[in-house]
């Protein structure tokens, strides 16, 4: 064997990922999901060509994370962004990347809008049941009996319905559209969602439909659990609210 | 070019056009529904965008992202709907992005009425969304001026890569008069923005368009940087128009849009009838025509000074502040979507004349007429 093979890379930072240390707390999947992102831009060469719109969150430094060109949008208003850049530049590869209190409460006339139109846009939505970013307050994901700061009682449904489930909410759209629910919390699942997010460029890039990922996630902080404990927790409440699998699919879509 | 006779929105909506703004985001609102109505036929033809957005929360985020582009941006809206598009023009404004926005007034506070006003002068002047940033704002009073500082607003949006807002009234926006758009019009070199906007990080360093800045620092940075150019504004951006000022006069009007042009013909009919009366008129309501207000206020035979909107009183404290007390600032103002008629003004011109003649005294600052208050 030549020396030069047994030194083959096989694994490295994507090029669309800059070099440079985050800010999320251990154990968050934040990190993981970038990376999903990041590899599927550079596979399919999407990086120059390439703007992001960061959310209000925990990611709302995503930007600084990123090889790419990127705008930062008021809380929830993303996709009305994305919209807006898309429209003028179809050429270009443009996603949005939001928490679940970004996309599901503030921005949720936002977002059903731009799935509605079928913007030729990628969204990467991250659920972790929670505001991870002001410090665990109730989100509309947020499960039925769920301790947050908010409903330190659990969240009780009669006050305040139960948790949105967004992907089947967007689902029920006639447009044409891509959305899955995948999960990061084992690495079973991470080789999953990458194939969503790629998916999810690849309509895109092809200029087929409007595409969403919604990422089941952890917040070890703010569930106050250990990183291991969190992703337990994730499977043992998380998946039988939230089931994993693709809602719609352009192919599928059609009036009902 | 021929003159034609058009409707305020249209000719607005046209001008935007011929400036290069082939890009436009729209919710509808009365009274100025008109302006997307004739875009959305218009856009096609040029190859431009049109979107009808679900709300002006998002046409203003939509701008957003669209100005991001580089490329040239417009919507147009009227007074509830500005106030939603406010958070995006806060954020515009903090991100350093070029855009030109319209608000055809309507009477409010909240949903108001669908008649003309003038009562978002605070609004458009002081603010509106958070945050140490302004909007320029030009008021035009006749539709071929809507059609000229429409067609500039762009230019000057991107001259300091900030909000430019055209501000009319109800009456503007429906109004018909004849206008002339030019035959040729230099809607400059567009590509010029590539320079700062995102297009791509092929062979150059990632672009981030934002406004945040976590570091004290850099936010005060950001916003010194944003006070700079509001001062440069000041400098170069002043627009007014001076109507039959003469030394002899010993009232000065001060008004703006429409109701600066009701009180032109309030004057010229007064000049007839033997009574000399001059009228200033902002056009840039930011940057205010401070020094220049000031040499009018200054003039020796001007006694007092009325102001005039169709409000209950908003520019007239940035005249107040202008004057600085040395003359006595009265008020007039009708508000609601009464748009008051040539001898209305005229009335309050010669009272306050018979007034001043009975006792050249005083410095009582006016408030809404007793008329207005009940209107
Ligand atoms: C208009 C507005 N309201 C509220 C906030 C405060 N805020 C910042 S992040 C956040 C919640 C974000 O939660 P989520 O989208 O779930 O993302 P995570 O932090 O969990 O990743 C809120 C409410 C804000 N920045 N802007
Ligand atoms: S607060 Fe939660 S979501 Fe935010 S970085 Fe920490 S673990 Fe992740």
């Amino acid at each position: 064997m030549h020396i030069e093979q047994a030194h083959k890379t096989i694994f490295r930072r994507p090029e669309s990922l800059a070099e440079t240390v985050t800010h999320y707390c251990p154990g968050c999947t934040h990190g993981i999901i970038h990376r999903l992102v990041a590899e599927s831009l550079d596979e399919l060469g999407l990086r120059e060509r390439a703007v992001g719109v960061a959310p209000v969150g925990c990611s709302v430094l995503i930007y600084n994370y990123f090889n790419c060109d990127f705008l930062e949008a008021p809380h929830g208003r993303a996709p009305a962004l994305a919209t807006g850049f898309k429209r003028i530049r179809p050429d270009m590869i443009v996603f949005t990347y939001q928490g679940d209190g970004d996309l599901a409460s503030i921005g949720m006339g936002e977002i059903v809008h731009a799935a509605n139109r079928g913007e030729k846009i990628t969204v990467v939505f991250v659920n972790n049941a929670i505001y991870g970013m002001t410090g665990g307050q109730m989100a509309p994901t947020t499960l039925a009996g769920q301790i947050t700061s908010t409903c330190p009682h659990g969240r009780d449904t009669s006050v305040t319905g139960y948790p949105v489930r967004m992907s089947e909410l967007l689902a029920t759209l006639v447009t044409p559209g891509y959305i899955e629910r995948v999960s990061v919390h084992s690495p079973m699942h991470i080789i999953r969602a990458k194939k969503a997010v790629r998916r999810a460029f690849e309509y895109q890039t092809s200029g087929t439909c409007f595409s969403l990922v919604e990422v089941l996630s952890t917040c070890p902080t703010n569930w106050g659990l250990t990183p291991t404990e969190a992703t337990k927790w994730l499977e043992k409440n998380m998946f039988s609210y939230y089931p994993l699998g693709c809602f719609k699919q352009p192919d599928s879509a059609g009036v009902r | 070019m021929a003159r034609i006779l058009m409707k305020g929105n249209e000719a607005i909506a046209e001008a935007a056009i011929r400036a290069g703004a082939t890009n436009y985001f729209c919710y509808p609102i009365t009274p100025q529904t008109e302006v997307a109505e004739y875009l959305a036929r218009r856009m096609p033809e040029v190859g431009g965008v049109f979107l009808q957005a679900e709300s002006e929360i998002a046409v203003g985020n939509m701008l957003f992202g669209a100005a991001s582009t580089g490329r040239r941006v417009f919507t147009s809206s009227s007074s509830p709907g500005i106030s939603l598009m406010q958070e995006a023009i806060s954020y515009i404004a903090g991100a350093q992005l070029p855009c030109v926005m319209l608000n055809i007034m309507r009477g409010g506070p909240g949903l108001g009425g669908i008649l003309p006003a003038q009562s978002d002068y605070f609004q458009a002047t002081k603010g509106g969304g958070h945050g140490d940033y302004r909007v320029l704002c030009l008021a035009p009073s006749s539709i071929q001026e809507a059609v000229d500082l429409t067609m500039s607003a762009f230019r000057l949006a991107e001259k300091y890569r900030n909000p430019v807002m055209i501000v009319g009234d109800g009456m503007i926006g429906q109004m018909m008069e004849p206008v002339e758009f030019p035959d040729t019009f230099d809607a400059g070199d567009p590509t010029a923005n590539e320079a700062w906007a995102a297009t791509g990080a092929r062979g150059r360093k990632p672009r981030i368009i934002k406004s945040l800045f976590l570091d004290p620092l850099k936010l005060e940075e950001n916003s010194l940087t944003l006070h700079r150019k509001y001062e440069q504004m000041k400098a170069e951006e002043v627009r007014f128009e001076r109507y039959k000022i003469n030394p002899k006069n010993e009232l000065l009007i001060v008004s703006y849009g429409t109701m600066a042009r009701i009180c032109q013909t309030a004057i010229d009919e007064l000049e007839r009838e033997g009574v000399s009366v001059g009228l200033f008129r902002p056009i840039s309501l930011f940057p205010y025509p401070e020094k220049e207000l000031r040499e009018e206020v200054d003039a020796k035979n001007i006694e007092s000074i009325l102001v005039i909107e169709m409000s209950c009183g908003q520019m007239v404290e940035d005249v107040e502040r202008v004057v600085q007390g040395v003359k006595p600032v009265r008020f007039f103002g009708r508000t609601g979507g009464i748009v008051p008629s040539p001898e209305e003004a005229k009335e309050q011109i010669k009272n306050l004349l018979k007034k001043s003649a009975r006792a050249k005294v005083g410095r009582t600052t006016g408030s809404v007429s007793k008329r207005a208050r009940k209107g």
